[in-house]
Formats: C-alpha cells, structure tokens, sequence
C-alpha cells in the first residue's frame, strides 16, 4: 500500500516537473513573441528590418520539405517493416538487416547531413534543392518508420492471421485486408514521432547547404529553400532585440504547424480505432 | 491556414507532375537561370541580406539567396562554382585559392565594410578603461590557461578578484581573427573561458558578471550598450593613434583602432559576371551598400576607399589583394592595399 502510494506521488511530481518545463518554454515564447504574429508576419519575407520581416518561404518551404519528406519516407517505411515482419525470413541476413536499422536509428543527424550533401546534392545533381532536403530527412526519418511500423504488426494478434488463412485469403490479402487496418493506429503514432523529428532538424539541411535567406517560396522540387528552425536560428543570432522577437513568433508558428499535423494524424488514428473498434 | 492548405495543394501538383517528367527536368541551381547563389560568413550576412533585399525591391524577378555555411563553408561551395559570391570575414587562404584555382574559378575580391570588434566589461566594472594589446595577449594566450585566473593578474593594480571570461566559439571569423592579432596565431587561445558562436550569449553573460570581461562583435555592443561597458585597446604603436582608442565609426574606419577592426569581404566568380543579373546586383553591392551597412550595424569604407572599390570592380581586377602567406597584415591600411600596383 504505501509502495503504491510513494511510486504514485513521485510519479505525479515528475510528470509535473516535465509539464512545468514545457509550460515555462510556452509562456516564454508566447510572451516574447504573441505580439508578433500577424497574417503579415505568416506572408511577408525576410527582411533586414525586424518590423517588415516575415515568414514566409521558410513556412512554405518547412511544410513542402516535410510534406515530400512523408511522400518518400512513409511508403517505403511501411514497405520495408511489412517484408522484415511478414514476409522476412529470420535467417542471418534479416537479422544483419534489423541490427543495421536498429543503429541506423541512433546516427546523430548531422552524419545524415553529410550523407545528403554527398549522396544527393552532389552525386545525384539535385543541387541545394527541397528535393535534396526531403530526400536527406526522409533517410533520416526512415528508420524510425521502419522500427515503429514493426513495432505496431507485431501487436496485431497471430491468431487474426491464422483466421484469415483458415479462410482461404492470400498472405497479401491477410496482410492488406486484416493485419495493416488492425496495425495503423499503432503505425500513425510511429509517423507522428518521425515526421516531429523531421520538421525540428536543422543541422543536416544546414550542411546540405539549405539557405538562410530566400525571398521566394519554392516553386518545384528543384527550387532552392529555406525551413522554420534555420530562420529561427538566424533571427535569434542577431544583435537587435526586435529579431528576438520574431524568432519567438516564429516557434510559435513552427509549434503549430507541428501541432496541425499531429492532429491530422491523430485524428486519422481515432478513426481506425473506431473503424475497427 | 489558407497558405498552408494552398501549399499542400501546390505540393500534390508538384509532386504528380515531379513524378512524370522528374527524369528530364535539369535539377539544381541551373533549373532557376535567374538565382544569384550567394553563401559564406555569417558576419557579412547581415549586409549581403540587406543589399539582396533592396535590389529585389527594385528590381522585380530578380533571385538573391543567401546561406550562412561560414568563410571557409562558403569558399568551399564558391571553389567549386556551386554559388556565384562568397561573403567572407577574412581574406581568401592559401589553400582556398589553390581549391578556386584547381576548379578554374577566378575571383575578384571586393572590401565591402569593416567590422570592428569590441573588448566588454559590466558597467561596474570601474578599473578596465584601458588595455594594451600585451595585456590582452597576456589574458588570452594559451599560456594563461589555469594561471591567468584574476584580474591583478593582468595589471597589478586591479583588484584581486577572479575574472570571468567570455569569446567567441572557436568556429566563427570573429575567434579566427582575435587569436590571430591578439595572440600572434589563428585559432591559438586559452580554452578555459564560455565560449559561444552566437554573441547574445556573450552579451548575456557580459551584462550579468561584474567580473567579466569579453570580446565580440561591435554590433552585438551597439546594440546592448546599457548592459556593458567599451574598453579601449592600445596596441602600442603610436603611428596609428596614441594611446587606447575606443571603437567607433571614426576609429574603425580611419585605422586607429587597431588591432580590432577588420575589412569584410565578397569574393565574385569572375566568369558568372557574364550574367547580367550577377553583373547587375554587385555593381549595385559597390554602388550603394553605405547607408545599408549603417542601418545594419556595421561601418561602411571611407568615401575615397569605397571609390577604389568601384574601379577594382569595374576594371575586373582578379585575384587577391594580400600576400596569402603573411597572415591579417594589419600595419598596412586597406586604402594602401587597393592602391597597390599588381
């Protein structure tokens, strides 16, 4: 009883001390920076004036970069976690397979950085590009996919695989048609942490040469760019106290875009539970 | 919400017409003609941001875009004809020019402003009005690591307190160049100091300390001079001034204030001029980035230095103006240096 009682009361003050942090980041920014917010702060671009500058290639281009980041990273991801769990043998090479993510999970993402920098901007000629950009974030995200994905068949009970067989249906249809609906809530909650990853990085699409200022939105993959965290930096670096300030209402813009596609994903989520509930 | 449901629109439309010509669309730089890469030093971004931004103004369709990988970053990127002009906060190395010269680029350099670096104190602090360059070297070399610990240390008579010290992260232009004319030697420094690259941390811990003392750039004091106060630096050669001089516009850009003022620099690919639009925004950077680089914190050149300049660019003259294997030189004054027969 009183082991009970001491785990619950510590647990509730750590839980606290963690939402008093995030709390105290919250009002901070939203203090320095609520002010700021405008529809012309969302629609102007960058400026050497703290008053006239704005946000808006690097909203544009957070938003195409982790858009196309998603395009690439999560059908490949799923794809991958499907074969290793459903179809993947468990020999030798499966199991060198699952190590080699299991790591790749743990690479910090300026490593990623520069594997983008060789591999996409230079080797493959996709220039500093959001193409280059979302290729090297999708790289970074991918296994993250791959383990969450996994993660979420494997809580899908073997005996809803064995009915499916028991009447007739493929490995495919099993796969399709029972074991993925049953795994998405699971799936999406492993998206929603790669792609919030994502959307934060700045290092390694700083080393693959994202720009800091860009007066346009990207107009095609090809298109130079710049993203939310790099203008934030940029902005927070400066010595007047006005860019301080555009860099709160900044993260504030960032943290809602981010918060946008969580509900999104969440929202998706609730669905196939109550689909399947 | 509207511009963000716009942009998914406009990615599906990209993105399905990526997919079916993706193969036979030229990608990078070269897929936007009228882009003017710029990348380098994130000291000189300021001005090339301000420049780029008035330029587009007035030139409708025109593409300015600006990274911030660094001198060395964006030499890098410019030696291999990825960016077109390359801010830098120090002259082009040895080395770089070898790099720019194996890719066949050939550069003109272009002095566009100096940049003066400030000595700081707290407020409070009511002894350091004054320190000579030896002083300073005696605070900042590598010897003084774990010994230098206190201010009497430096000269006898000041108080017997610990001094707190604040510079520059090792990876920026600023630290490259204080070690190189304070210490004698790029990048030679004591460690045991709070080092950051970005210098509101420095104001921060500058403003915060009655025992601190720290270096940065003179913008970064401009901007915060209620919170820390100058201290002027003599570097014990009378023919530049007499005494400690305090930084300001007319020390910085008369020479006086040595050695702590630097020229900062764009490097232009020589052959990317051919391009009007390039030709076009750096006649511009030299005609009129005065008032600009006031507006954004840092000393324009002299009038007469600022002309030189314009005749450097209009009569193409490559290469660089100083001896790659002397080092900052900083007993020669840029005016001299921009006469120079080559």
């Amino acid at each position: 009883m009183f082991g009970d009682l001491l785990l619950q009361t510590m647990a509730i003050l750590i839980i606290l001390l963690a939402l008093m942090a995030l709390g105290a980041l919250l009002v901070d920014v939203f203090s320095d920076g609520f002010g700021r917010l405008s529809w012309a702060f969302l629609t102007s671009f960058p400026s050497r004036r703290a008053s006239d500058a704005g946000i808006y290639p690097a909203l544009i281009g957070t938003i195409f970069v982790i858009g196309l980041t998603a395009l690439v990273a999560v059908p490949v991801g799923i794809a991958s976690a499907i074969y290793l769990e459903e179809y993947g043998t468990g020999g030798r090479w499966s199991r060198l397979i699952e190590i080699n993510i299991a790591n790749l999970a743990g690479v910090p993402s300026i490593i990623y950085g520069l594997l983008g920098l060789g591999l996409f901007v230079r080797t493959l000629g996709f220039g500093r590009s959001v193409m280059a950009g979302s290729g090297t974030l999708a790289l970074l995200v991918l296994p993250v996919v791959i383990l969450s994905t996994r993660e979420a068949l494997r809580t899908v009970p073997f005996t809803i695989r064995e009915a499916s067989y028991a009447l007739g249906a493929t490995k495919w249809q099993t796969v399709w048609h029972q074991v993925l609906p049953v795994a998405m809530p699971g799936i999406l909650t492993g998206l929603i942490f790669a792609l919030s990853r994502a959307i934060g990085e700045t290092a390694p699409l700083i080393t693959i040469g994202a720009l800091t200022y860009v007066p346009f939105a990207p107009d095609g993959v090809w298109s130079p760019f710049t993203v939310l965290p790099i203008q934030i930096f940029n902005w927070l670096s400066r010595p007047q106290a006005a860019f301080a300030q555009n860099a709160s209402a900044g993260i504030i813009v960032l943290l809602l875009v981010l918060l946008g596609m969580n509900a999104v994903a969440i929202t998706l989520r609730d669905r196939y539970r109550r689909f399947r509930g | 919400m509207k511009v963000s449901i716009g942009g998914w629109a406009f990615l599906a439309l990209v993105v399905a017409s990526g997919c079916s010509s993706g193969d036979q669309q030229t990608p990078g730089e070269g897929a936007a003609p009228s882009v003017i890469a710029v990348d380098g030093s994130s000291t000189v971004f300021p001005i090339t941001e301000a420049v780029a931004e008035e330029f587009q103004k007035q030139n409708h369709g025109m593409r300015v875009t600006v990274g911030v990988s660094g001198t060395g970053g964006g030499f890098q990127k410019f030696c291999r004809g990825e960016t077109v002009i390359s801010n830098a906060s120090r002259q082009i190395l040895a080395a770089e020019i070898e790099a720019c010269k194996a890719a066949s680029v050939s550069f003109i350099e272009l002095p566009v402003a100096y940049d003066g670096m400030a000595v700081v104190v707290h407020p409070s602090n009511t002894w350091a009005t004054s320190m000579t360059v030896v002083e300073l070297k005696r605070l900042w070399e590598p010897a003084a690591q774990g010994k230098v610990l206190r201010w009497n240390q430096v000269r006898a008579t000041w108080p017997a307190q610990e001094i707190h010290l604040f510079g520059a992260g090792v990876d920026s232009g600023t630290f490259d160049y204080f070690t190189e004319v304070i210490n004698g030697k790029a990048k030679s420094s004591r460690g045991d100091y709070t080092s950051s690259e970005d210098d509101n941390i420095l104001v921060q811990g500058v403003g915060g300390d009655q025992f601190a003392l720290g270096y940065m750039g003179l913008a970064y004091y401009e901007e915060n001079k209620t919170r820390m106060k100058l201290v002027a630096v003599d570097d014990g050669n009378p023919n530049n001034g007499q005494g400690p001089i305090l930084p300001s516009i007319e020390t910085v850009r008369g020479g006086t204030y040595r050695p702590l003022s630097r020229p900062v620099f764009i490097y232009v690919n020589a052959a990317a001029l051919e391009r009007p639009e390039v030709n076009e925004f750096v006649s511009y950077y030299v005609e009129s980035a005065s008032d600009l680089i006031r507006e954004v914190g840092y000393v324009p050149l002299a009038d007469v230095e600022q002309e030189l300049v314009r005749q450097r660019f209009a009569a193409k003259t490559l290469g660089t103006m100083f001896d790659p294997a002397m080092g900052m030189q900083t007993e020669q004054t840029l005016e001299q240096r921009l006469r120079a027969p080559r």
